[in-house]
């Protein structure tokens, strides 16, 4: 069963970052985020910023390519058969998965980072909607 | 109903009575853990006016450190001082700059304080992960390894300059690691704002193969080089003496600046008021219960 509507699909596609003010009510929030400006919304406000957003990318990209050269390209291709089932293992829309079969595939089941440290979304400030997350996830909305 | 703001897609809500009320619906994706780099605008922002008024924004707490580490005949020692600076004061007086990594490696940490105790722990930790993982003893080289791949990752903005020294089943190594990511392997090395005190010190004395109390010694003065020398150094010396199967946390070795004993005293002493006459009155008290509470101390 299909349970993620066309629509929902379609709109993950589109990341819509930095069109729309980010204040509440829709209005620019002078108070923490300053005037605005176009070169604000385009320029990423830190020199890490992109490169940490795709460092899991990146590295399995590298390692992707690596394994192709040197075992041939089914190597690749099954691993990424896999990660793409791990990745489907989740929970109902609004809960937060533990993504162990990820997790261990990728091998980042024995390694600790910032990124298990710092932000940790168990203990996130901010709580979704859940009947509309729900609604998004089943593409009704 | 609350609004939420800063989400990663937008949805007009269209239908629902509980809709009518706003005009943007928003869905939150799922927040990635690491770093945040959501205040970095607003935080420009801030520290430019700031500027504009004459306030500069507070400094991270550095240690503005000297740290040595040198190979001898049968292992590592390693040196450091024990001032932490936080801009022109001396925010700690005895802090502990020589952290563990593994029962046999250790590591002294030069730069920003949080970094490196953070840098050294997390590194301690996958370096257990990774011990349980393959069953043997650590090795110093793998240390070095994840410590420049993570301090490259972040280009040098987490400021850790680091001394990494043990003994494995290869024999005693010694690194120096900048925290752009870039290491050197070598017999003897120096890190921090008393580095070039330090170096001038080995430079002069250094042998290969020495013995332990003249490496000892030899590490000694090299961080009181810096302590004297340097502003940013200071307090005492501590010594961290790694063999093989051994380690010799020392703490402290030395007390290179110790706090000055008062000389004088404004007490007036006992007998300076002349006493003229004495007059004794014992209370007669009668003792009418006497009862135990015992305190909660649990």
């Amino acid at each position: 069963m299909n349970s993620r509507g066309l629509r929902s699909q379609l709109k993950d596609s589109v990341p819509v970052a930095g069109l729309c003010p980010q204040g509440a009510y829709g209005v620019q929030d002078s108070l923490r985020s300053g005037f605005t400006s176009v070169k604000n919304e385009l320029l990423p406000s830190h020199p890490l910023e992109l490169s940490e957003k795709n460092f899991a990318l990146n590295q399995d990209k590298m390692n992707f390519s690596t394994l192709r050269n040197i075992q041939g390209l089914h190597a690749p291709l099954k691993l990424q058969m896999e990660y793409r089932a791990a990745r489907q293992i989740q929970r109902l829309p609004f809960l937060q998965s533990s993504n162990l079969a990820l997790d261990t595939l990728r091998g980042s089941d024995d390694t600790i980072g910032f990124e298990d440290i710092l932000s940790d979304p168990a203990q996130s400030e901010m709580m979704g909607e859940p009947h509309m997350m729900v609604e998004y996830k089943l593409g009704l909305l | 109903m609350q609004h939420l703001y800063r989400p990663a897609a937008f949805v007009s809500g269209k239908r629902g009575s509980s809709s009518t009320k706003m005009a943007t619906l928003a869905v939150r994706r799922v927040p990635l853990g690491g770093f945040s780099f959501e205040n970095c605008k607003r935080n420009s922002v801030l520290e430019s006016e700031a500027n504009k008024v004459g306030f500069s924004v507070p400094t991270a707490r550095k240690t503005g450190t000297t740290i040595c580490g040198v190979v001898f005949k049968d292992g590592v020692v390693l040196g450091a001082d024990t001032r932490a600076t936080e801009g022109m004061v001396v925010a700690d007086k005895n802090c502990s700059k020589i952290h563990y990594i593994s029962p046999n490696i250790y590591c002294c940490g030069a730069g920003t304080a949080a970094d490196t105790e953070m840098t050294t722990q997390i590194i301690s930790s996958n370096l257990e992960l990774h011990s349980l993982s393959t069953g043997r003893l650590p090795r110093v080289a793998t240390a070095n390894r994840m410590l420049k791949q993570m301090l490259f990752r972040y280009q040098g903005y987490i400021g850790a300059a680091l001394v990494l020294g043990g003994v494995d089943c290869n024999g005693p190594h010694l690194y120096s690691i900048y925290p752009h990511g870039s290491t050197d392997k070598l017999p003897y090395v120096t890190m921090g704002s008393g580095s070039l005190a330090a170096m001038a010190v080995f430079e002069d004395r250094y042998k290969p193969d020495m013995e332990e109390e003249e490496a000892k010694r030899l590490v000694r003065d090299a961080i009181a080089a810096g302590i004297f020398n340097d502003l940013g150094s200071g307090s005492n010396i501590d010594l961290c003496v790694i063999t093989k199967g051994n380690v010799d946390y020392i703490r402290p070795h030395d007390e290179a600046n110790k706090k000055g004993v008062r000389t004088g005293d404004y007490k007036y002493k006992r007998g300076t008021t002349a006493v003229l006459s004495k007059a004794v009155n014992p209370l007669d008290l009668e003792l009418l219960e006497e009862s135990v509470q015992t305190m909660d101390t649990s």
